[in-house]
């Protein structure tokens, strides 16, 4: 993954510390489950989601009820089957022509006081009643019918739901994106933007899917067993109850060891992960320098600290499903020996002590289900807390849209005593006013932080001003929609960012109904077309994410055939070849002259060389104007346009400048 | 792929495996044995009223219930042991072997697959192991223990057996393998709308400078609805899943008890027997499901295991010479003598006959449009990249004949691309020399104009870097490059474009200081910038791959077009002196 946290603008926003980790969490995608701050009120939200679904929700609930219910009652009525069975046997046995009283009195007075309580109870037949058995055994499996299309008909039924909901939800996170102020991007890692509208919303997508179904059925199974137990025999179901609680610890105990375990071997993962991306990245740079053994010695450490680590947390995580299964061990010998017990002394049937070994067994899965749920849930609530968050925060300031531009624009710009700060108490840009005539070039040149770009972003209104005001034309550019201000304007941005697809559809992008000959047409002027054609795939050449087909240079062309192809009456161009190499510079420029005509434009270079034709220069420092002039009248007045302008050209013989060297051009 | 690569790394841990093995058969058994002993107390105990029986075999219960769980938790460990131990041998094995590729071979690949294939495709081979080693061990036991069970208990309802397992794995598997396509053209979608998403926040700007919200929204509707679409089919499948295996598994327990309660009747079987058979074909049935959704990792990991494969395959295109040369001297000399240079598959060299020599103390620049092949020319010294012909020379001696660390002792490069690992500047700075003194690396600093905002910060060397650097503006990072190469004191410094983002007088000011430094070392500077190369004391003029001219700065001036025409677009002509 490359990486793509960088500088925005010439403003510097350099962090001073690096928590690793924390930025761009999508590569190792299966992050541990977060936790989330307030699970309560998140939860609650979260399930507010399905709201507009509330008669499905209903629906959904009624068949899971009757399903449960349906699936509960079933051994029962099997147990009953089975008690039709064991009659059948016991009858055969009696001697013929003895009654059922008769035998067990006999037994009574062999001393065998239990079997005869056993016997007496029985239903005993003479041959098993076959026509009884049968029509048992056709309830029980009309009832798991009907339980299992239920069962169906209510997964069909939430998948529908919830692919709706989360559809929906994923359509909120949009169009949320495009009401963000662009402060907002600024101010936050963008890894840590991106996971929340990618992996949150997935996560939230799973939790809702696979946690709330099964939840309700588990928790209403459980209810329900716990329920049949005691109506079969209230001893035996204090006997499977003692599981319960037991089968808490062990998940509790081992649960809780295993997930600290977890998080040691998520901990060494991102570690040694961090490590292979790193010297897989700078591989170059370690056989340059020969450092290949001690890499590998550290690497060897912490893949062997993985090692130890994964081994823990999937050894102790693998017990718990070994130890579950020994308390319900317990609780089915238990029931087997009290059961037998039970039955040999006749206060149960033996149709009852099966129904109950497979109530008890049906009762530790949805325990287990519900323990792993309750993982999951918590996961997904966290990832919905954390989708709520950028949901809430807060938007672009409403645009009133009350002024429009005439239907020709003249790009004629005014800056009224502009001030404007990113951060409160931090003032970037103060009172600043000048006037860009149509049609004109103004440049703008001084150091890193003046707040060249700054000065650009607030024409295209990308944010608000404290105070002053910006027209266009005459009109305040508040008063215009953002689309109407900024259709007018073509920008090529400082750093040359182009979408996956072909270069073709790049340059389209600046004008989605451009024929290919316009298209054509801007590729030349631009020189895009000298390199596209030495392209195998020409412009059907996919730029990757990486980019790394085509040169910084090159892209930094692209971009501006895509600010061409708009035909924009107002052009900014922010550092928009300072990767272009200069003898292709000195065409390019050629070129742009062309673009330029009829337009007003606003140029940020770093180099002088690209900008001494303006009609006006602005050299700023500190967020203020200094100078005003073209570049003659500048360099007459000796001041600080001369120093920067000398550093640059007579290279050697000033030792010093103004230059703020601290920050120079951005890669 | 799969199998070859499990076999080969399972092989040191054979014992361990077999222990598995054991464990799992021992459990297995145990597991097994519960019913048939809770049949006996039905038969034996409760139908005869003993009491004593039925305690007794209780306890036996117990017993062998105790023995399932330390059983069960022996073959939990040597599994977990034995998957874990899997995975880091064939980590290293990719890690050892991409440290031995070179650039070629990276960049044939691309680093960010590379890292995918160490990290991912070998934690789901991991993953493959571990599953395999706790339950498909397991499961083939498990039904075919629970067959013979079965049969044992009573042979005339086997057919039952025959009749359930296949019509389970039938539509467990027709599920399957519906769901598997869908689930990987899921992910795919997934991919998609979150790299819609990725694009529309890493170019916010772009998308809000070209009013392309509406655009950007429709594509992302688009991206969405088939999202949709592919999870509500998924949906259908999978809802469908568990009713039906819970049909199956009921309509075999009804089956059982009416034809085992004929066979009761007719005094074939015992009640006991009857409900032994139950459980175990239910333990047979809930086997083979278990079976068959493991098996769904199998293609999954297997494409992982090919990519990880293709790695460790690769045979590395450099070579290191089996009996280095020793120098005579170690000065630093370096001579390039007819170097063509192609990339593998590509139609034009992309340098040609490429002669020159640096001599110690001298200053040797090359200019030259992109793409002229100047930073493939210098990664030929520390042996980036081979030759295709000719030869490179330092010190007299064919690179390719040098021990590597002879050559990294005597050359430093500052690469094109400034990167700086993550940990603290001093951490970056001792890259080359993890041995250099405090008072060497602000030496060094001082010299690449980076001591004043090293100093600036309260952290100073110990200010955290990110990986990349990325946390550092570019000309702060090219010049903590340039610190990192002037730490080691080579004899030879490989400069890549590496002032490209330094102001002039930064650029001027950092040169001045390193001619002090550099004084007895050859120096190559690759540049852009006339200004950077204009006092060198040879300079080549690259163009397409050639040398086109060379000579000073006031030759060239005289005597090369190309120079001329560089020169011109970035000096007015009054300013060329």
């Amino acid at each position: 993954m490359s990486d793509h946290r960088q500088h925005y603008d010439d403003d510097d926003f350099v962090e001073e510390e690096y928590t690793p980790g924390e930025a761009d969490g999508g590569m190792f995608g299966d992050v541990p489950a977060k936790k989330a701050k307030a699970f309560w009120p998140s939860a609650k939200r979260l399930m507010g989601l399905l709201k507009p679904e509330g008669a499905g929700v209903i629906i959904v609930i009624g068949l899971v009820v009757v399903s449960v219910v349906l699936n509960v009652i079933a051994p029962k009525i099997l147990g009953n089957a089975m008690d039709v069975i064991f009659g059948g046997v016991m009858g055969k046995q009696l001697p013929p022509g003895v009654t059922q009283e008769e035998f067990a009195e006999l037994m009574r007075q062999q001393g065998q006081g239990n079997f005869a309580d056993m016997v007496a109870k029985m239903e005993l037949t003479n041959g098993i009643d076959f026509p009884r058995l049968t029509f048992l055994i056709s309830i029980v499996l009309l009832m798991y019918f009907v339980a299992n299309m239920f069962l169906w008909a209510q997964g069909w039924l939430l998948n529908r739901i919830v692919m709706r909901v989360i559809r929906k939800l994923r359509d909120d996170v949009q169009s949320k994106l495009n009401r963000l102020p662009l402060d907002y991007f600024d101010t936050r890692q963008r890894g840590d933007i991106l996971s929340r509208v990618t992996n949150d919303v997935d996560n939230v997508q799973q939790g809702l899917q696979q946690a709330f179904a099964q939840l309700v059925s588990s928790v209403l199974t459980v209810l329900g067993i716990i329920v049949m137990m005691f109506i079969v025999s209230w001893e035996l179901a204090l006997i499977a109850l003692i599981a319960l609680p037991l089968s808490g610890i062990v998940a509790g105990v081992i649960g809780a060891r295993s997930q600290k375990l977890f998080a040691a071997q998520w901990k060494n993962t991102g570690a040694l992960n961090g490590q292979i991306e790193e010297s897989f990245s700078g591989h170059d740079l370690v056989k340059v320098f020969g450092r290949d053994a001690d890499m590998l010695e550290r690497f060897d450490e912490r893949n062997e600290a993985l090692y130890k680590a994964s081994f823990g947390a999937q050894f102790v995580s693998g017990v718990i499903f070994p130890a579950m299964n020994f308390v319900s061990y317990l609780a089915y010998v238990g029931i087997a020996v009290v059961g037998g017990l039970r039955v040999a002394s006749g206060s149960m049937s033996l149709g009852d002590a099966t129904a109950f070994i497979q109530y008890s067994r049906e009762f530790t899965q949805p325990l287990g289900q519900i323990a792993g749920m309750a993982n999951m849930l918590q996961s997904g609530v966290a990832s919905a807390e954390r989708v709520f968050e950028f949901l809430d925060a807060d938007e672009e300031v409403k645009e009133t849209a009350t002024g429009h531009l005439p239907a020709k624009t003249d790009g004629h710009v005014e800056f009224q005593h502009v001030s404007f700060s990113y951060v409160a108490d931090k003032p970037l840009i103060e009172d600043l006013s000048f006037s860009a005539e149509p049609g004109h070039t103004v440049a703008i040149v001084g150091p890193t932080g003046a707040g060249k770009t700054t000065l650009v972003n607030l024409v295209m209104r990308f944010y608000e001003l404290n105070s002053g005001r910006i027209t266009l034309d005459g009109v305040d550019v508040k008063e215009l929609s953002r689309s109407e201000l900024r259709s007018k304007v073509g920008m090529v941005l400082q750093d040359a960012w182009l979408f996956g697809g072909t270069i073709y559809d790049n340059i389209k992008y600046g004008k989605l109904d451009a024929t290919e000959e316009q298209i054509m047409e801007a590729a030349k002027a631009t020189y895009v077309d000298r390199f596209v054609r030495a392209l195998p795939d020409g412009y059907q050449t996919i730029i990757d994410e990486e980019g790394s087909n085509v040169s910084a240079g090159e892209k930094q062309l692209i971009t501006i055939a895509r600010a061409f192809v708009s035909d924009p009456s107002l052009l900014i161009l922010d550092e928009a070849t300072s990767s272009v190499d200069t003898r292709t510079e000195l065409l390019l420029q050629k070129a742009m002259a062309a673009l330029r005509t009829d337009r007003t434009s606003f140029v940020i270079a770093h180099r002088l060389s690209t900008i001494r034709d303006a009609d006006t220069i602005l050299v700023m420092e500190n967020g203020k104007i200094v100078e005003q002039g073209n570049h003659n009248e500048l360099l007459t007045l000796q001041g600080a346009y001369y120093s920067l302008y000398m550093s640059q050209f007579a290279g050697e013989d000033v030792e010093e400048t103004t230059v703020d060297d601290s920050t120079a051009v951005h890669s | 792929m799969l199998v070859t690569l499990i076999r080969r790394y399972s092989k040191p841990y054979l014992p361990q495996i077999l222990a598995v093995l054991i464990f799992q058969l021992a459990s297995t058994i145990a597991t097994l044995y519960l019913p048939s002993l809770n049949a006996k107390i039905i038969d034996e105990g409760v139908s005869r009223g003993d009491t004593d029986f039925i305690w007794r075999t209780g306890a036996l219960m117990l017993a062998v219930a105790f023995g399932q769980v330390l059983t069960a938790i022996a073959a939990v460990y040597f599994g977990a042991r034995t998957a874990m131990a899997i995975g880091r041998d064939l980590r290293r094995s990719v890690y050892r072997q991409v440290s031995g590729f070179s650039a070629q071979d990276v960049n044939r690949f691309g680093a960010p697959t590379l890292i995918t294939r160490g990290t991912n495709d070998v934690q789901q081979v991991q993953m493959l192991v571990l599953m395999g080693l706790n339950f498909m061990v397991a499961t083939p036991i498990m039904c075919i223990g629970g067959i013979i069970m079965a049969l044992r208990e009573d042979l005339s309802l086997s057919w039952l057996v025959w009749v359930s397992v296949p019509i389970l794995i039938a539509v467990v598997g027709y599920l399957v393998v519906r769901l598997m396509p869908l689930f990987r053209s899921m992910q795919k979608k997934i991919d998609s709308i979150n790299g819609v998403l990725r694009e529309q926040i890493i170019g916010i700007r772009v998308v809000r400078a070209f009013v392309r919200e509406p655009y950007e929204a429709k594509r992302f509707g688009e991206a969405n609805r088939d999202l949709t679409e592919v999870s509500v089919k998924i949906g259908n499948l999978f809802v469908l899943m568990f009713p039906a295996i819970g049909m199956i598994l009921h309509l075999s327990t009804a089956a059982v008890l009416w034809f085992g309660g004929q066979r009761v009747d007719s005094g074939d079987m015992q009640v006991g027997a009857l409900t032994a058979f139950l459980q175990y074909l239910l333990q047979i049935l809930i086997a083979v499901m278990m079976g068959t959704f493991m098996a769904m990792m199998i293609p999954r990991a297997s494409v992982c295991a090919d990519r990880i494969g293709e790695v460790l395959d690769v045979e590395s295109s450099i070579h290191d010479p089996g009996s280095p040369v020793a120098p005579a001297e170690k000065k630093g000399r370096v001579e390039f003598r007819d170097v063509t240079f192609k990339y593998p598959g590509a139609e034009a060299p992309v340098l040609s006959n490429i002669s020159f020599t640096a001599e110690p103390g001298q200053t040797l620049a090359i200019i030259g449009s992109t793409g002229a092949g100047k930073s493939t020319l210098v990664s030929l010294l520390p042996r980036l990249y081979d030759v295709a012909s000719g030869e490179v020379l330092l010190d007299g001696v064919p690179v390719t004949e040098l021990d590597r660390a002879d050559i990294t002792s005597r050359v430093a490069a500052v690469p094109q691309k400034p990167y700086l690992f993550s940990g603290t500047i001093e951490h970056n700075l001792r890259f080359g020399k993890t041995d250099a003194t405090e008072e060497e690396l602000w030496d060094a600093l001082e010299t690449a104009q980076a001591k004043d905002f090293v100093q600036e910060k309260s952290s100073g060397l110990n200010r955290r870097v990110a990986q990349g650097g990325t946390n550092v503006s570019g000309g702060q990072r090219q010049r903590l490059c340039i610190a990192r190469a002037l730490v080691t004191k080579p004899k030879v410094y490989l400069f890549d474009d590496s002032f490209s983002a330094l102001d002039v007088a930064t650029d001027s000011r950092l040169r001045k200081a390193l001619r002090e430094k550099t004084q007895d070392a050859t120096v190559i500077i690759v540049a852009q910038r006339v200004s950077t190369i204009a006092d060198a004391d040879q300079i080549l003029v690259l163009d397409n791959g050639r040398i086109v001219d060379r000579g000073t700065h006031e030759e060239l001036l005289e005597t090369s077009p190309t120079y001329q025409e560089i020169v011109e677009s970035q000096l007015a002509a009054e300013e060329v002196a």
